[in-house]
């Protein structure tokens, strides 16, 4: 039976992909974000081992354009490629996907009446790039295999802070469900906070993100109440992106265990990464 | 459970100054351009852009407000025309502005000035 082994939340900007590939990971302005992704890149490897990650992310006006915009979509693709976002595509392999376990989600999510588009073909731009690497080695191949879950956090009316956290816990049971033997990580990115549009670019608010990191485990309902008008007030028009981050809590169980935090907050994004691990069965 | 307030149009959101929630009436005036900018992920239409850019844009239909907007590299206008940054930012790297460039004119600052606010401006 697939079993959830770890709940991850991290923030996807596009700077950190870049100093990234730049090789900048020990520079002054970027050990302290390189630095904290480390022990968990570590973790992952010798001790979670996962078979497939469910990585809930947006894309950024890549591959999915206005014309149709759906608010959930999820791929069913056996391969996804590497996006080109306007500067050449990341040095990265492209990644592999599951379509049988990416059927059975999408089955049991229709089932449980949340109504997926379903995606053959999805390249993925930073949104879902942007941590991948931090937390498994990308050469020569992936380790795991990946199930793209796209949210849409860019064009207004957004799906609700809540719908995200119950569409979370429908994706736990859809995993639970499958038969196979597999481990299975949920990644959700974006956030923390920040602003990219407007005269109020820049607006960034660490104790806010610091709120958000005590609470997201040991008081996730608070934080699905939030409505967007206040996610954008406090945590800036762009972070409304965390509301991703809910539907990796909402794949877990009420009992979480914190294995990990790293916050850096240099530019204009409040950048985390949060380790949740269970301890106890689901009520 | 219904949220309680949630914006559903502009109006909700401006009394966050500095804000422009993108609704779907933001994103209808900026439709084509945003179009026009989703087009430059492609490296031989950013070449073609590049050869001359009045003509590429009018070529996919943008306004002439959006054209205008372009040539001042005026991204605070574009964004009150519809413009969302995750598209017009590839057309901003074509032209060779990078996203605290384009943050800095929408601050009104210039781009020292800007990095100036942050705590580690190295971090790029």
């Amino acid at each position: 039976m697939a079993r959830l082994v770890a709940g991850i939340g991290s923030s996807h900007v596009p700077s950190i992909g870049r100093a990234h590939d730049q090789g900048k990971q020990d520079t002054p302005e970027w050990a302290p974000l390189f630095d904290g992704f480390a022990p968990v890149k570590r973790w992952l490897a010798e001790e979670v081992q996962a078979d497939v990650v469910i990585v809930v992310y947006n894309d950024h006006g890549t591959e999915f354009l206005l014309d149709r915009y759906p608010t959930f979509a999820l791929g069913v693709a056996d391969s996804y490629a590497v996006a080109d976002e306007g500067y050449g595509p990341r040095p990265l392999p492209q990644f592999k996907g599951d379509p049988a376990f990416s059927a059975h989600l999408a089955q049991s999510l229709l089932t449980q009446e949340f109504d997926m588009t379903l995606c053959q073909e999805m390249a993925l731009d930073h949104g879902f790039l942007t941590a991948m690497p931090l937390l498994w080695d990308a050469a020569p191949a992936w380790p795991v295999a990946v199930v793209p879950l796209f949210v849409n956090v860019v064009q207004h009316p957004l799906p609700t802070a809540q719908r995200c956290f119950k569409l979370g816990q429908a994706l736990r049971r859809a995993i639970d469900s499958y038969p196979e033997d597999l481990r299975v990580v949920v990644l959700g990115t974006g956030g923390l906070s920040h602003q990219l549009n407007g005269e109020r670019f820049g607006h960034l608010n660490p104790s806010w993100d610091r709120w958000w990191l005590d609470t997201i485990s040991h008081d996730p309902q608070t934080l699905a109440a939030l409505t967007h008008l206040e996610l954008i007030r406090d945590a800036g028009a762009e972070g409304c992106e965390v509301i991703m981050w809910l539907v990796m809590r909402g794949a877990m169980g009420a009992q979480v265990r914190e294995l990990h935090r790293t916050y850096y907050a240099p530019m204009t994004t409040g950048m985390a990464l949060l380790t949740l691990e269970e301890i106890a069965s689901r009520d | 459970m219904q949220p309680s307030s949630f914006p559903t149009s502009n109006a909700d959101a401006t009394h966050l100054p500095g804000t422009y929630l993108f609704d779907l009436a933001l994103s209808r005036q900026g439709y084509v351009f945003n179009r026009m900018c989703a087009a430059l992920r492609k490296p031989e239409a950013r070449a073609e852009f590049l050869v001359d850019p009045d003509a590429y844009m009018r070529a996919q239909g943008v306004s002439e407000a959006h054209r205008d907007a372009v040539h001042r590299r005026d991204w605070l206008a574009l964004t009150r025309l519809g413009g969302n940054l995750f598209f017009f930012l590839k057309l901003a790297v074509t032209l060779g502005v990078g996203l605290y460039a384009v943050g800095a004119q929408m601050r009104g600052e210039s781009y020292e000035e800007f990095m100036r606010t942050r705590s580690v401006p190295g971090a790029v």
